[in-house]
């Protein structure tokens, strides 16, 4: 026992209490009765009281603290249980200040839990306190190796630190493991199995002390989250997206020499023990889209269970944490809006659940951030525990104002503080169509400048002699286009008087080939009148002098091939109107049906350089 | 200026290839970028391998503490205790850029980490590669070859190597920039247009600022620029593509820190420079040819020869001589081994250790390039069909790639853009003359009507009309917009051909045969590529998978490692660990590292060698030295992981034998081979590496069987007395031992042994530990 260190100033101030015993006097616990759950790495102690009132009415009862307990008191909460009465029953838990009754030292931390109707004298009833402590197991040896199972001590007092004389009480221990490594033995002390009684105590003075220690195996996983910020995002396009930063270290006994994988795989429950593997996260149905990763990637040992009531998350850190060992990661996963989101009176309002959604994880600093949406007004939070509040501004997805962000700081955060917190807030819905009109706007800003540049003339020096070269070019570029359609255009009408050629030397119908004849010449000649105007700007232009020689040489081949074109068809024509033979006719053109095939195969050649340039 | 006569048929028809080729192009960067996503759909959004790890930190810096303190960035945690100037020893080309994009996000409040913006820049640039890939290959030879050039390089199994999403590398942006240098160069060239010459000089900076092989483009031009003079192609346009780069070029290069004077003072920039003189007296002859007359010119010509030649030899031999005094005759290590393929074996162990350095073999020709290999010829004779200096200069371009690439498999990846582009030439041709001739035949002879015309020649029409559509765009001569009308060089040479063409019409069926197994190579090449992007190139290499009958297994370990090592270290311990690890260990750990994956200190290198070549005690002496605490070994043998340090351990022993003589590589090898079970010499079941990577391991199975090399180990059961495991991964794949506290018991030694690292007192210990190669 003298291995485990002692709070011995504890014992000072118990003595000196002992006469301030006149303050509360008038109160009795009549029956009191005290559970302390040692299975997990927080302390869980119920504690069941009967208070009889022997003197005038009282309206709070107190409720001391030792310091070492009343620095790591994460969560208390207090409620009247009538066991006859049940409609009252475990309705709704009491309020509880820190009080500061006149004249007791220091060192004891005292809350106040306020009754709903005063207790008049004679009168009794029985109030249910629970309190949860963090990092009051102390693992001693604070060092063990990997094989070593990890030993904790746990250090109380054996009677109810009260102001009020107790009148009987009891304590029970429960442990993890039947494996005891010693505790302190006093009257009445039982062990049996992996629970450990005090008790019986009867008529005990008030602020009585008697301190006990348990020294025990226990290889639950002493998972400690130094810092977890969860950020609540709220999407009104149905989405709440939560995610979860956790920096998480064992807060066990540290391991020291080597970590053989060897034996950590041969025999994970011996070599090994004190470490844990995995952690669950219970997450509310219908999760969706979850994930699980750190800084460098992505964490491929997770597994994920649902069904309708809940989301079975579960997690492996990368590595086995073993004492002292840290990691790092994040869970993120999307929740349907509807679940979580309610309408009332004008306001909607966020109905979320508060902590982390791993049991047995303990948090030293939970930072929780609602991110509502961009526009949001009128923001108020109420959380069923006092909590530090602040207000910041996050930008994201195209945002122009920001998104206001509600924090709520917490220390000392356990399971038993997952209870709901609303954020009320009003939203417009019209504000959900900024964003997409906006990038619509901006698209169409950008075709249109993509419109506007590609019609304006950009040019900064217009007099410029390259500048003005070019719209010549231009201007030149065109006329040759138009030319070369007008030849084409010729081309076709030659086409056309071959082809009433053919036609005749099938049908013989010399009247239609004659006004065929007679279109294409009407149709030569308005072309050629076109033709003027655009030659005369090309020869004016200083532009166009390198094709100007070819273009000249395209007329000149074309007007020879129209002529000799139309020598072919009234020569044809001629010998139909005379019944000349076939072959006469074939003859008396062939020289010049020679002639136009060379002249075609010509220009078709001139055109085509025309084309090219 | 819009002329209203021009018939609106044709106009509609050109702004239809235009619009159908401008989508055809955005159907390419969609399909670039999407086939580069496999590694985060089979995998995950994460970085790969070993160089993008510290291209995501210097990433990582450079947003966290701003572009100025990037530059003048010494990192303290790596080299340990000599450190690394990384602002001005790194191309900050890709990181800038990436860097930037994370900027623009950010300011537009889009919230990307920047891991992803890295992980994503990479198939980006593949993106804008493709374009303008087409970009340089229409300028070649029209926008059908454009289009399909780009379609190809789209997929080339060989670039997708190095730019799949997470591979983020410095030749993920350089070859996008590469081929844009190009472009302009071509486009120079092409229009004669100063503003292009510019762009020219710019895009080369990019690249300079991306990636060593700059030096590629640097020497690339001046060839072809001499080629263009050797055959009498001197133009005015060739002067303009070629003057200002070099000058703009070489000024805008010394600006980036790694290379500064290098930019004028190293050998493989001594080209251009010579080129650029040449150029000038050429630009100079013909000037004084213009205003001479023949007679007159001959006699000037004679004089000048003459005198110029004495000058010219006495320059030469000053530079000659220059050049020749110094040891690599100003050459770096790198670029030696290009021109000497056998250098690197022979005096540079390190460049010879990385596989990508090694010559590729044929599979990995057809593994990267695939039917392209074969279609590159036909290519490179539609370039002659005419010879432009375009095209010159693209088959200039493949025939120094091809050289290139044979020396080291890693620059497949400059030979992928010209294979690509002559493919897509040669693709682009042979569509042409068949689609001509399917046409000709059924619509020129009128009176044919073919029964046969049935659905294939329709289909496969339907292919090739994209592409012809926009090569007749590229023929328009639309008024409306003065940029287009560039004059195209192409164009008027290759007048002769389209007259010839007409006659080169093929038979029907034959040409429609031949479109079908064109079709059938496009799409076994589609079918290759997506392969290799699925299967051979997405794998990450820091997680590794395997698939059994249970479902796919994951290995994890390398993360497993780096995250115990960040997270239950403390922030000042130095990890050793052979260079390859390096980066990572940086990068993911936090941890600093004694050497990594730069390999700029051959000697550091090489004590890390030698400490994991020594015995234990040894070891422990020379890793006490350096002040390390940790050392990572990765070891393969009880999963099967082939590239562990074991296999990697000869070329520790060759590095640090190097430079410690008394580390043999023979003391390793019995009877010259390489092999750790029982015949192995004492000397390799002593030393710190087998030790490290086999300490337990008999106990896992009982007789100590190394998946790796098939073999029972040699020592099997021994103790470490200076070193402790610390870590092991779930597969044993990395291995971290602690550096065990000196004993008590050596007190009176303490003296020396505490102020181990610093150099000063060396002298004093110098007599008694010979082993330690920094004494």
């Amino acid at each position: 026992m003298k291995r485990i260190p002692f709070d011995l100033s504890l014992l000072f101030v118990f003595v000196f209490c002992m006469f301030f015993s006149t303050v509360c006097s008038d109160l009795v616990i009549s029956k009191l009765d005290r559970r302390i759950d040692l299975t997990t790495q927080s302390v869980r102690t119920t504690v069941s009281l009967k208070v009889e009132n022997n003197g005038d009415a009282v309206s709070e009862i107190l409720l001391p603290f030792p310091e070492h307990q009343a620095r790591n008191l994460a969560f208390l909460s207090a409620k009247i249980s009538e066991g006859k009465d049940k409609t009252k029953g475990s309705s709704g838990s009491l309020p509880i200040e820190v009080a500061n009754p006149k004249g007791v030292p220091p060192s004891l931390t005292w809350y106040s839990v306020s009754l709903p109707k005063e207790l008049s004298k004679g009168g009794s009833l029985t109030l249910e306190v629970k309190a949860v402590f963090t990092h009051v197991l102390r693992p001693f040896p604070e060092k063990i190796s990997q094989a070593d199972a990890q030993l904790v001590a746990f250090q109380d007092s054996a009677h109810y630190l009260s102001p009020y004389t107790v009148k009987v009480q009891s304590l029970t221990i429960k442990l993890p493991e039947p494996r005891v490594e010693s505790y302190t033995k006093l009257e009445n002390t039982k062990f049996s199995g992996t629970e450990l009684k005090y008790g019986p105590y009867e008529n005990l003075p008030p602020f009585s002390y008697t301190p006990i220690v348990v020294h025990y195996v226990s290889n639950k996983p002493f998972a400690v989250a130094q810092e977890l910020v969860r950020e609540i995002e709220i999407s009104h396009w149905g989405n709440v997206q939560i995610t979860e930063n956790y920096n998480l270290v064992h807060a066990g006994a540290e391991i020291t020499g080597e970590f053989s994988r060897l034996d950590y795989q041969s025999r994970p429950h011996v070599r090994g023990a004190s470490a844990f593997r995995n952690l669950v996260a219970k997450l509310p149905p219908r999760a969706h889209s979850i994930y699980y990763r750190d800084e460098i990637g992505n964490i491929s040992t997770s597994n994920v269970w649902s069904d309708s009531a809940k989301t079975l998350l579960e997690i492996e850190p990368r590595y086995p944490m073993f004492g002292g060992w840290r990691t790092s990661f994040t869970i993120g996963y999307g929740l349907p809006l509807k679940d979580f989101l309610f309408r009332s009176e004008g306001k909607r309002f966020l109905n979320i659940s508060f902590g982390c959604p791993m049991s047995d994880v303990v948090i030293e600093n939970l930072i929780v951030k609602v991110v509502l949406p961009e526009g949001s007004k009128e923001i108020s939070v109420s959380v069923p525990f006092s909590v530090k509040q602040s207000q910041e501004t996050k930008f994201s997805h195209l945002d122009m104002v920001g998104r206001p962000v509600i924090v709520l700081e917490k220390k000392n955060v356990v399971p038993e503080h997952n209870q709901y917190f609303q954020v009320y807030y009003k939203f417009s819905n019209l504000s959900l169509l900024r964003e997409p009109l906006m990038l619509i706007f901006g698209f169409f800003l950008f075709f249109v400048a993509c419109i506007v540049y590609m019609h304006a003339d950009f040019t900064i020096s217009k007099s410029s002699p390259s500048y003005l070269a070019k719209l010549q070019w231009d201007e030149v570029q065109t006329a040759i286009q138009q030319f070369q359609n007008i030849m084409n255009r010729c081309l076709v009408a030659h086409d056309k008087l071959e082809a009433s050629l053919r036609e005749l030397s099938r049908t013989g119908d010399v009247q239609a080939c004659k006004a065929a004849r007679k279109a294409a010449d009407s149709l030569l000649k308005e072309l050629a009148k076109e033709l003027k105007p655009l030659l005369s700007f090309l020869q004016s232009s200083p532009q166009a002098v390198q094709i100007m020689t070819k273009v000249e040489e395209l007329v000149s081949k074309e007007r020879e091939l129209q002529e000799k074109l139309m020598l072919k068809h009234s020569t044809v024509v001629d010998s139909y109107e005379k019944k000349s033979g076939g072959r006469d006719i074939e003859n008396r053109v062939a020289a010049v049906q020679q002639k136009i095939t060379q002249l075609r195969q010509e220009v078709d050649d001139l055109l085509e350089v025309i084309d090219e340039i | 200026m819009a002329a209203p006569e021009t018939p609106q048929p044709t106009t509609l028809r050109y702004a239809f290839g235009n619009a159908l080729s401008f989508f055809v192009l955005l159907l390419i960067g969609v399909l670039a970028f999407s086939i580069r996503l496999f590694s985060v759909i089979k995998y995950e959004s994460v970085i790969h391998e070993f160089d993008p790890y510290f291209n995501y930190r210097v990433t990582q810096y450079l947003i966290k503490s701003g572009v100025y303190d990037f530059w003048n960035w010494f990192d303290d945690r790596t080299w340990y205790p000599l450190g690394r100037v990384i602002g001005g020893t790194v191309y900050p080309g890709l990181t800038l850029t990436a860097g930037t994009l994370w900027r623009i996000f950010n300011s537009l409040n889009i919230p990307l980490s920047v891991e992803t913006v890295c992980v994503f820049t990479a198939p980006i640039f593949s993106a804008f590669a493709s374009w303008a890939t087409y970009l340089l290959t229409k300028e070649v030879k029209g926008a059908g070859a454009g289009l399909t050039a780009a379609a190809l390089l789209a997929m080339v199994p060989s670039y997708i190597s190095r730019s799949v999403a997470g591979s983020y590398d410095n030749e993920a942006v350089a070859i996008f920039a590469l081929i844009f240098t190009f472009y302009l160069y071509i486009k120079t060239l092409n229009t004669g247009s100063l503003f292009y010459a510019t762009l020219n000089a710019i895009a080369y900076f990019y690249m300079v600022c991306s990636w060593g092989g700059y030096t590629f483009i640097i020497n690339l031009i001046p060839m072809h620029v001499l080629l263009c003079i050797v055959t009498g192609r001197y133009s005015s346009r060739l002067y303009i593509a070629y003057a200002p780069l070099v000058v703009l070029g070489t000024l805008l290069a010394a600006l980036v820190p790694v290379v500064g004077f290098n930019a004028v003072m190293t050998s493989e920039h001594f080209a251009s420079f010579l080129v650029f003189i040449i150029i000038h007296v050429v630009a100079l002859v013909y000037y004084i040819k213009g205003i001479l007359t023949p007679q007159m010119f001959k006699v000037a010509v004679t004089l000048v020869i003459s005198v110029g030649l004495i000058v010219c030899a006495a320059v030469l031999a000053v530079l000659i001589a220059l050049v020749a005094s110094s040891p690599t005759k100003g050459w770096s290590g790198r670029s030696l081994s290009l021109l000497d393929p056998t250098y690197a074996s022979k005096y540079i162990p390190i460049i010879a250790s990385v596989s990508e350095h090694q010559p590729p073999t044929w599979p990995s020709y057809f593994m990267d390039i695939n039917v392209l290999a074969f279609l590159v010829p036909a290519g490179i004779i539609a370039c002659f069909l005419p010879l432009s200096d375009a095209s010159s200069f693209a088959v200039l371009y493949i025939v120094t790639s091809v050289y290139f690439s044979g020396v080291m498999v890693r620059l497949m990846l400059v030979l992928a853009p010209a294979a690509c582009i002559m493919s897509g030439i040669a693709l682009s041709e042979a569509f042409d003359v068949f689609t001509r001739s399917v046409k000709f035949q059924l619509f020129g002879a009128t009176q044919d009507p073919q029964v046969n015309a049935g659905d294939t020649s329709n289909v496969t029409q339907n292919d090739v009309v994209k592409a012809e559509k926009s090569e007749d765009s590229l023929k328009e001569r639309s008024s409306r917009k003065s940029k287009k009308k560039e004059k195209e060089n192409v164009q008027t040479a290759s007048v002769v051909s389209r007259i010839e063409k007409r006659l080169l019409v093929l038979p029907l069926e034959a040409s429609l045969i031949a479109i079908f197994l064109l079709v059938l190579l496009g799409a076994f090449y589609v079918v290759h590529c997506v392969w290799a992007a699925a299967e051979a190139y997405s794998a990450p290499s820091i997680v590794l998978t395997s698939r059994s009958h249970d479902g796919l297994h994951v290995f994890d370990d390398f993360r497993e490692a780096y995250a115990w090592l960040r997270h239950n270290t403390d922030v000042d311990d130095k990890v050793a660990s052979w260079w390859d690890y390096g980066y990572q260990t940086t990068a993911m750990a936090n941890r600093t590292v004694i050497v990594d994956n730069n390999t700029w200190n051959n000697t550091h290198i090489a004590t890390v060698g030698t400490a994991m070549s020594s015995p234990e005690k040894a070891a422990w002496e020379i890793f006490n030295s350096l002040d390390v605490k940790y050392v990572l070994v990765v070891f393969g043998g009880l999963v099967g992981y082939p590239s562990d340090d074991i296999n990697k351990f000869l070329w520790m022993v060759r590095i640090g034998g190097g430079v410690f003589p008394h580390i043999k590589e023979p003391d390793y090898l019995r009877d010259g081979q390489y092999r750790i079970d029982s015949q192995a010499t004492p000397t390799m079941l002593n030393c710190l590496m087998y030790k490290l990577s086999y300490y337990r391991f008999v106990e896992t199975d009982g007789r100590g069987f190394d998946r790796v090399r098939h073999t029972e180990i040699g020592k099997k059961y021994f103790k470490l007395t200076h070193f402790e495991e610390v870590f092991t991964t779930h597969h044993w794949m990395v291995r971290i031992y602690k550096l065990k506290s000196p004993r008590n018991r050596i007190r009176g030694k303490t003296k020396k042994s505490k102020s181990k690292a610093t150099s000063t007192s060396s002298s004093k210990r110098s007599g008694a530990r010979k082993k330690n190669p920094w004494h």
